[in-house]
């Protein structure tokens, strides 16, 4: 930021101070040439004027006369001008005399005068003039031309030719005053936009470096506010900010602390007269024998609801612990295969009972992941137990396949489906697909939920998909391990019956073995 | 002789229920219902077995368990109706040889009680040394050169059972099972704390055990020389 800002203003800074210097310059440098010419012109004219006159008024004839005049006329002219100038006579190219004159000055001087301005002066009444650059690699000069009657000698023409020198030198002088104020303001230019940069980045500075201690989780950092200016103003704007996230931040962690609590007292206040009515209800039910036959199959009801009760109790509680963040995860290396193989294992011969035969397929391992065994075990055994009670005597597979990041199982069956807005509602709390069905499993209604939270708190994800009347496959996809869920596939979502021995071989289950 | 059995409950409900069921497979039980006269009562009436709440009035079900660990090696089977992890591994690591979550069954909870007290069945007599441990199965006694260690009879169920056998080794389930009398998968954390316990009497630095080796993601075994 501030390196921009400077840079920035180095460039803005350079380019408008050599913008104004070139135009100065040349303002100054026209200016200067302007008046020198116009006094150039008018000392000309005069010394040519006075050069006819001397000439008219003269009584010489001879050569010898006229050319001792031309010395003495030169000489006197050139005393007039001092050093800035030169004086050229040169015979002009009509002239036909037979007096011929010496020309007087350098000749070297001639090859500056352009032609054009040779023949403007031949032909004209009046005095021309041109810009022209002194021999031998001198400064610039100005050439004034007029034309001469020598009397017999006939028409001759007079040059001056003014040095620009002084004014060459006065110009570089302004230029090197103007380069100098140009150095110092951009100098000035860039410290004070520094300085006042630098102001304005350090309280931004601040505000981020607290900001980024505030997201470490230092609740109470706070920047220091000082003076009453905009900066001051960001600083209590910030503070105020940081105060209220404090405080917010502090409530919840009040509100999750107390649902803690609760959910710890419910379970302890509820658990201890069910402990009595537990054993009442399981010393009644284990002398049924002896009673009438309403007050037997009432013990009978007893026993069975107050399972169905306790399981309730126990979803519950775990569902408003995971809710108030308070569900504590011991993560460790297992193979999913193996947790997916005991649960079969544990479900076979209660799927048997239903009619339900339990396939399980299984890539070739190992399909470790970090993970809390007894959670992706809870997982896996609601999917089974969900599959089992709408299989509809019907098979179910489970296939179990990993990839670098991921492992995953599919757990398929091909009963009763479901319809595109169960599929939306089937994780949802207490929500049964249907109602009126036989609730043969005793499932609670948070089975799915909760496997779904389960699921989330391993950065998992627990999907569903069916269609009414062909079943429905659920898959549930661990990452191996911190870096989240491959993007590979391990298995797809939607499998059908043909798919699953194409995983991997089938596993004999311990129960099955034994037969 | 009926096995007496000492329910510290503050809950009479529970105690009276706990009572009939434990009346009704033959045992003898005597109640407590605060936590400050539980250790009197322990004291007097010297129960076989102790059924404890961890929550009471008075003195907590850590606090005694503690106190009468340090003069006694009598089971103590916690009733928590938190499972909460801190809770568990507190009451084990105070002296508890077992713990059952509430509700329970009637059945559940006399399988426990039996199991506690079933432990020297089927012990075959004999003098085992493991390292320069010497178990007098029998005599139900650890010595080291001469000295008597003091174990509870949990601990001594578990250095018999692995020094039975030196080198091989016992899975958590297996120890479950074998010591605990699970017949399904339990808490394994009723091993690792019982282990820890066990080291802390019997290795020169437990730190660093020479006798009850960990063998990493399997189990325990027993090292050392034995004769």
């Amino acid at each position: 930021m501030l390196l921009r800002v400077i840079t920035s203003t180095l460039v803005v800074g350079l380019a408008a101070v050599a913008v104004l210097g070139a135009y100065v310059t040349t303002q100054i440098r026209d200016g200067l040439v302007e008046k020198r010419v116009e006094r150039i012109l008018v000392e000309s004219a005069r010394d040519v004027d006075t050069t006819q006159q001397t000439f008219e008024a003269s009584p010489a004839e001879t050569p010898g006369e006229l050319q001792q005049l031309v010395n003495d006329q030169v000489a006197a002219l050139s005393k007039l001008g001092g050093e800035s100038r030169d004086i050229l006579l040169v015979r002009a190219p009509g002239n036909d005399s037979d007096v011929f004159l010496t020309p007087s000055g350098e000749g070297a001087l001639l090859s500056i005068i352009t032609p054009d301005l040779r023949s403007k002066v031949a032909t004209g009444e009046s005095q021309y003039w041109q810009h022209a650059a002194e021999p031998d690699g001198g400064g610039p000069a100005v050439v004034v031309g007029a034309s001469l009657t020598l009397r017999s000698a006939g028409n001759y023409e007079m040059y001056f030719v003014y040095s620009l020198a002084d004014e060459e030198a006065t110009l570089e002088l302004i230029q090197r005053v103007l380069a100098f104020g140009a150095t110092v303001l951009v100098v000035l230019v860039v410290f004070m936009t520094w300085t006042v940069t630098l102001q304005a980045v350090r309280p931004i500075r601040a505000a981020a470096r607290v900001a980024a201690r505030l997201a470490d989780g230092h609740l109470s950092e706070r920047m220091r506010v000082k003076g009453n200016d905009e900066m001051a103003t960001l600083a209590t704007t910030f503070n105020d900010m940081a105060t209220s996230l404090q405080r917010q931040i502090t409530r919840m962690e009040d509100l999750s602390r107390l649902q803690r609590r609760f959910v710890s007292d419910v379970s302890h206040e509820l658990r201890t007269p069910l402990t009595t009515v537990r054993m009442a209800s399981d010393v009644l039910h284990e002398a049924r024998a002896d009673f009438a036959p309403s007050v037997a199959r009432s013990a009978e009801l007893l026993a069975t609801q107050l399972d169905r009760f306790e399981a309730l109790l126990a979803d519950l509680l775990e569902i408003s612990r995971i809710d108030a963040g308070a569900a504590q995860l011991d993560f460790k290396d297992h193979d999913l295969g193996d947790v997916v193989r005991d649960q079969v294992e544990t479900l076979a011969l209660l799927a048997s009972e239903q009619g339900v035969e339990l396939r399980l397929w299984m890539e070739e391992g190992p399909h470790i992941a970090s993970m809390d065994s007894p959670r992706v075990g809870r997982i896996v055994r609601n999917l089974l137990s969900n599959a089992i009670e709408h299989a509809q005597e019907g098979p179910v597979d489970i296939a179990v396949a990993s990839t670098a990041r991921t492992v995953a199982v599919v757990v398929r069956d091909y009963g009763v489906g479901l319809s595109a807005s169960q599929v939306q509602r089937v994780f949802d709390r207490f929500w049964r697909g249907d109602p009126a069905r036989a609730r043969t499993m005793g499932g609670t209604g948070l089975g799915l939920s909760i496997a779904r939270e389960d699921a989330l708190l391993h950065d998992g994800v627990l999907e569903v998909s069916g269609r009414p009347g062909e079943g429905a496959s659920f898959r549930l996809m661990l990452p191996s391990g911190s870096r989240g869920l491959g993007l590979r596939e391990p298995l797809p979502l939607d499998m059908v019956e043909s798919d699953f021995p194409e995983v991997g071989p089938r596993v004999v289950l311990a129960a099955e073995a034994e037969l | 002789m009926t096995a007496k059995i000492l329910v510290v409950d503050d809950d009479p409900a529970v105690a009276e229920m706990t009572g009939i069921v434990l009346r009704a497979d033959g045992f003898d039980p005597v109640f407590c219902d605060h936590g400050d006269r539980a250790v009197g009562i322990f004291r007097a009436e010297q129960p076989d077995v102790i059924l404890l709440d961890l929550m009471l009035p008075g003195k907590s079900g850590i606090d005694i368990c503690r106190e009468i660990r340090a003069e006694s090696g009598v089971p103590i089977i916690m009733l928590t109706a938190k499972s909460d992890t801190v809770d568990v591994v507190l009451g084990l690591e105070s002296g508890a040889d077992d713990y059952i979550p509430k509700p329970f069954k009637p059945r559940e909870l006399i399988a426990r009680v039996r199991a506690r007290l079933r432990r020297n069945d089927n012990v075959s007599p004999g003098v085992v040394r493991i390292g320069d441990l010497e178990i007098d199965v029998t005599g139900h006694r650890v010595t080291r050169a001469g000295e008597v260690v003091q174990l509870t009879p949990l601990e001594f169920d578990v250095l018999v059972t692995l020094a039975r056998a030196p080198g091989q080794v016992f899975t958590r389930e297996v120890l479950l099972e074998d010591v605990w009398g699970y017949r399904h998968a339990a808490d394994t954390r009723l091993v690792n704390v019982h282990i820890q316990r066990l080291r802390a009497k019997i290795e020169r630095d437990p730190e660093n055990p020479e006798i009850v080796l960990t063998v990493r993601g399997v189990g325990y075994k027993a090292g050392g020389h034995t004769s």
